[in-house]
């Protein structure tokens, strides 16, 4: 038998590509800003989405795909707030990926939908390698991880629109140099947006809510 | 960490290849993975295993092609490969750094019989 060589040449994740510029163009036709949001496990990701929907669900339609490896501990609480809810388990599985998103979009009312969080499994490796669709994607980063994470994690920090350092009332009890971590992320990262805050007191949310909203509007205006 | 995702998309790409060209068997497949991919070769052999039993790619060998990790520094210019993880330009000590490669995980091509 002679041996032939193909050249193929292609990422191996271009199918994924594929279909998370199908889900962007879905979300597009309807209007929907599509948010992913990253961070280890604890950062504080449920805990901002939570928040964001109490300051904001009186003026922006919102709903939320939930991501984890089992339970639906963070839909629940997602559902007690009258929010619109899809968890995905990935049984096992470190991140979320277009496929998964594809079909819990075929579980929302898109046209009805101005904001879809997305919150990705707790990780800091996988997630920013898989494209979902969406249109911004942000990472949680907490005062407890140390401010070594740009250092230990630097594509995920170089490949994301906001960078949310979250839990800073807890900056007293801890040796946390605000300023060296904002120092190499925007190194890292130019373009970057940092918003330091606290889920637990709100401290610093505002900018937060503020951002999403800017761009919530200017989705509006566009269509 | 994601190599069993990875190997799967692997697989269904190099056997759809194969398929076109109505090869009969595949006995190579040949990969260019970067270092920032995070991807481990004997996870992706481990899985490449068992999912590919059954298929024309059974028993096909995998090649591993590292491909560096590059960076830019965007104070001085120069491009480095960083040494143990030090992301610091080694010409100006600044961290502000852009990837240019390492990131890749690429099918490169297969052989096919």
């Amino acid at each position: 038998m002679t041996i032939k060589v193909i050249t193929i040449a292609e990422d191996i994740l271009g199918a994924n590509e594929e279909r998370a510029q199908n889900n962007r163009n879905r979300l597009d036709e309807q209007g929907t800003l599509a948010v992913n949001i990253m961070a280890s496990p604890g950062a504080g990701k449920t805990s901002l989405i939570l928040n964001t929907i109490d300051r904001l669900k009186n003026k922006v339609r919102m709903a939320v795909i939930e991501g984890d490896v089992a339970s639906t501990i963070d839909a629940e609480k997602v559902n007690e707030k009258d929010v619109a809810v899809v968890q995905i388990n990935t049984a096992g599985g470190c991140h979320l990926d277009a496929n998964m998103i594809d079909n819990a979009l075929n579980n929302l009312p898109l046209e009805d939908i101005d904001l879809l969080l997305i919150e990705n499994v707790g990780n800091l490796i996988c997630p920013v390698e898989f494209a979902l669709g969406e249109h911004k994607r942000v990472l949680i980063s907490s005062l407890p991880e140390g401010d070594d994470k740009p250092h230990k994690y630097p594509v995920m920090f170089s490949d994301v629109d906001v960078v949310v350092l979250n839990k800073i009332d807890l900056q007293p009890y801890l040796n946390f140099d605000i300023d060296a971590f904002r120092k190499t992320v925007v190194g890292l990262n130019p373009e970057v947006k940092i918003f330091p805050v606290s889920c637990q007191t709100g401290e610093g949310l505002e900018v937060w809510f503020s951002w999403l909203e800017t761009l919530i509007k200017d989705r509006k205006d566009q269509k | 960490m994601h190599e069993y995702c990875i190997t799967q998309s692997m697989l269904s790409l190099a056997l759809d290849k194969a398929g076109t060209a109505e090869a009969v068997k595949i006995t190579k497949i040949n990969l260019a993975l970067g270092e920032l991919s995070g991807i481990v070769d004997e996870s992706v052999r481990f899985y490449f295993d068992f999912l590919s039993k059954g298929t024309v790619a059974a028993g096909a060998a995998l090649s591993f092609e590292k491909i560096i990790t590059r960076l830019r520094c965007r104070k001085c210019d120069a491009v480095f490969c960083p040494p143990d993880g030090q992301w610091a330009c080694p010409g100006c000590g600044e961290v502000s750094i852009e990837i240019l490669s390492g990131r890749e995980c690429y099918l490169e091509s297969i052989e096919v019989e």
